[in-house]
């Protein structure tokens, strides 16, 4: 009881009514995402999930080296190819991982004692964000590692790697996985259910672009629209960072403000008013 | 201290809680008593943030719980035991809580200690543990940042009659060093033997607080009475606004014998028995809470059915 008083209270006497809080500081927040990346990796399903990521990229870069070496000379397989292999493993898998750490939370009613201990939610939110982050930039660094190591392989099998490496792939990889991973955070916190994320996750990056093309292809005066509601098609220019003019960036932001900042608005008011159970 | 004011919360056109105050003193073990779905919980939840309440406030300390810094070093929570991750560790558990608190990892083997958990048990997931460890692993987490208030729903939930006892000892030798404790039951003997003061509270209001003593005290006088017609007894009892509810073969009146005695023979009814009624605590939780005591549905007379407040001496 070091908090309320400094002599030890003793029976009968007179107690302290109020706490003196001002010798205690906020939980800082560097101490929250520490807290909050331990609890991605602290339980099987975290685990196995990172796990699961790690060995589909190492999958999908040895795939590309076995097919490197015995088609001899396959055009353009060079570095910054096997960061884009790893691409197609992330963009599926960072999404589920923005999910997860939110949706664990609620699914395992832990939120009650997270905010317990923080009851300042919108920390706790950004503290989790932050992980996806760190997550995704972690991910990028195995992928371009496995991708040097894959590469040294090719090098030797079939003599000479390219070792071109495109910085900007590198960046545009970071920006596109990130803005994947947030938009699976953002539909978690508007629906707090690992499953219902998922679905709607995929069918909206799936099933949209496909319903957006087949309305432009009929309707021509929703051709203009889709374009600027299609946030896959819009993030195209940014993998290579040759975005650029105020059409392809007016398309990015606002299908990005449609996709990613009205559910996670709506997510956000959600989670700070929920009663949580 | 923990002070409860005007606080209401419903839930569409239901009352979960109804206008409740209180005050929880430091020094003190303060019991929560109710029925089931009496509002404890709402109540509890409601302390520390985790449900917004519809009115009225409460402070922990003279503060708010969301203008605590850092409040598990001050306030210790224990509102569901089962309300952790499954597929974690009993120490991983505390552990998480410890680096949030940011607290040395030492303390998460004192109170592993403390609540008897061994080193097998700690390192076993939590979908793996009984209700009772599980109870243990919570009131640990509770302890873990050495707060000043604790706030524990049900914490006696299955816990062994030796745990029950251990938990009576920590308690109390927690308000001892000038804590606050406010736990809740719904059982009268798990409260009545740690708390000092005692909240009742049925459907929603607190219908009774004080301590154990100045509860007694302040029951309302009860007769038992038989008689060849009861139907016209009650009519004259009811008649003088005295409260009557049937018991058994008679009736239950809320007054003494004498004024019974009298209105009997005003009424000009035989009396067949006429004892007291007064009775114990658990007959009094029973009678403050009855209107929501599920096993007994609310007795036609249930307009005299006391259920106003009855005040104890509060300090
Ligand atoms: N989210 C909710 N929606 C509707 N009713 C609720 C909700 N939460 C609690 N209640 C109701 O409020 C009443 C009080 O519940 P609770 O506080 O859990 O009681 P206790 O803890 O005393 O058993 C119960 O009737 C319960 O069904
Ligand atoms: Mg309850």
């Amino acid at each position: 009881m070091s908090t309320t008083t400094s002599s030890t209270p003793t029976p009968g006497a007179a107690v302290p009514r109020t706490i003196d809080v001002s010798g205690t500081a906020p939980v800082p927040f560097g101490r929250l995402v520490a807290v909050e990346l331990r609890k991605s990796y602290d339980t099987r399903a975290g685990f196995w999930l990172l796990g699961t990521i790690a060995g589909l990229v190492v999958l999908a870069e040895g795939i590309a080296t076995a097919v490197g070496i015995t088609q001899d000379n396959s055009p353009g397989l060079d570095f910054g190819a096997f960061v884009g292999v790893a691409a197609f493993v992330t963009a599926v898998l960072l999404p589920v991982l923005g999910i997860m750490l939110v949706t664990s939370e609620w699914g395992q009613r832990t939120a009650m004692v997270t905010f317990s201990l923080e009851p300042r939610r919108p920390r706790v939110v950004a503290a989790k964000y932050v992980v996806g982050l760190i997550l995704t930039v972690a991910t990028a660094l195995v992928a371009v590692a496995i991708g040097a190591v894959c590469n040294a392989f090719l090098g030797l099998g079939i003599g000479g790697a390219d070792w071109t490496f495109g910085w900007d792939y590198f960046v545009g990889f970071l920006i596109v996985q990130s803005l994947a991973m947030t938009s699976g955070f953002a539909l978690a916190t508007l629906l707090l259910s690992t499953p219902a994320a998922i679905v709607v996750f995929f069918a909206y990056s799936y099933v949209v672009p496909t319903i957006l093309a087949l309305a432009s292809a009929f309707l021509d005066w929703f051709e203009p629209i889709s374009d600027y509601i299609d946030f896959q098609r819009a993030q195209v220019p940014l993998r290579d960072l040759s975005i650029s003019g105020g059409e392809q960036w007016g398309q990015l932001l606002v299908s990005a403000a449609v996709w990613l900042v009205v559910p996670l608005a709506l997510g956000l008011r959600r989670i700070l008013r929920a009663e949580v159970k | 201290m923990i002070t409860v004011e005007g606080l209401t919360r419903t839930y569409g056109a239901y009352t979960a809680v109804d206008d409740v105050s209180f005050v929880a003193q430091p020094g003190r073990v303060t019991g929560f008593l109710g029925p089931n779905g009496a509002g404890k919980t709402t109540t509890m939840r409601i302390m520390v943030g985790l449900t917004p309440p519809t009115r009225g406030s409460v402070t922990i300390g003279g503060h708010r719980y969301a203008d605590i810094p850092n409040p598990g070093r001050h306030v210790g929570v224990l509102l569901d035991a089962s309300a952790q991750h499954a597929g974690r560790t009993g120490r991983e558990i505390l552990t998480l809580g410890a680096r949030t608190m940011g607290l040395p990892m030492s303390r998460v083997d004192e109170m592993l200690a403390l609540v008897s958990l061994d080193d097998s048990e700690a390192k076993r997931r939590l979908r793996n543990y009984s209700l009772g460890m599980k109870q243990r692993l919570g009131i640990a987490h509770a302890l873990l940042g050495d707060p000043s208030v604790l706030i524990l729903d049900e914490p006696a939930n299955g816990l062994d009659p030796a745990g029950i006892r251990w938990m009576r000892g920590l308690l109390k030798g927690y308000a001892d060093r000038g804590g606050t404790v406010l736990l809740s039951s719904h059982l009268l003997h798990e409260v009545e033997l740690i708390a000092d003061e005692m909240i009742l509270i049925g459907h929603g209001r607190i219908v009774a607080q004080g301590d154990k003593e100045s509860l007694l005290r302040e029951e309302r006088p009860s007769t038992l009475v038989t008689s060849l017609d009861n139907d016209r007894l009650a009519a004259a009892l009811q008649a003088a606004g005295v409260g009557v509810t049937p018991a058994g073969g008679g009736l239950r009146v809320d007054a003494d014998p004498t004024s019974v005695g009298r209105a009997a023979l005003e009424a000009g009814v035989v009396l067949t028995d006429l004892r007291s009624g007064s009775r114990g605590l658990e007959d009094l939780f029973l009678q403050l809470t009855a209107s929501t005591q599920r096993e007994q549905p609310a007795p036609p007379t249930a307009p005299f059915a006391q259920t106003q407040p009855t005040q104890g001496a509060v300090r």
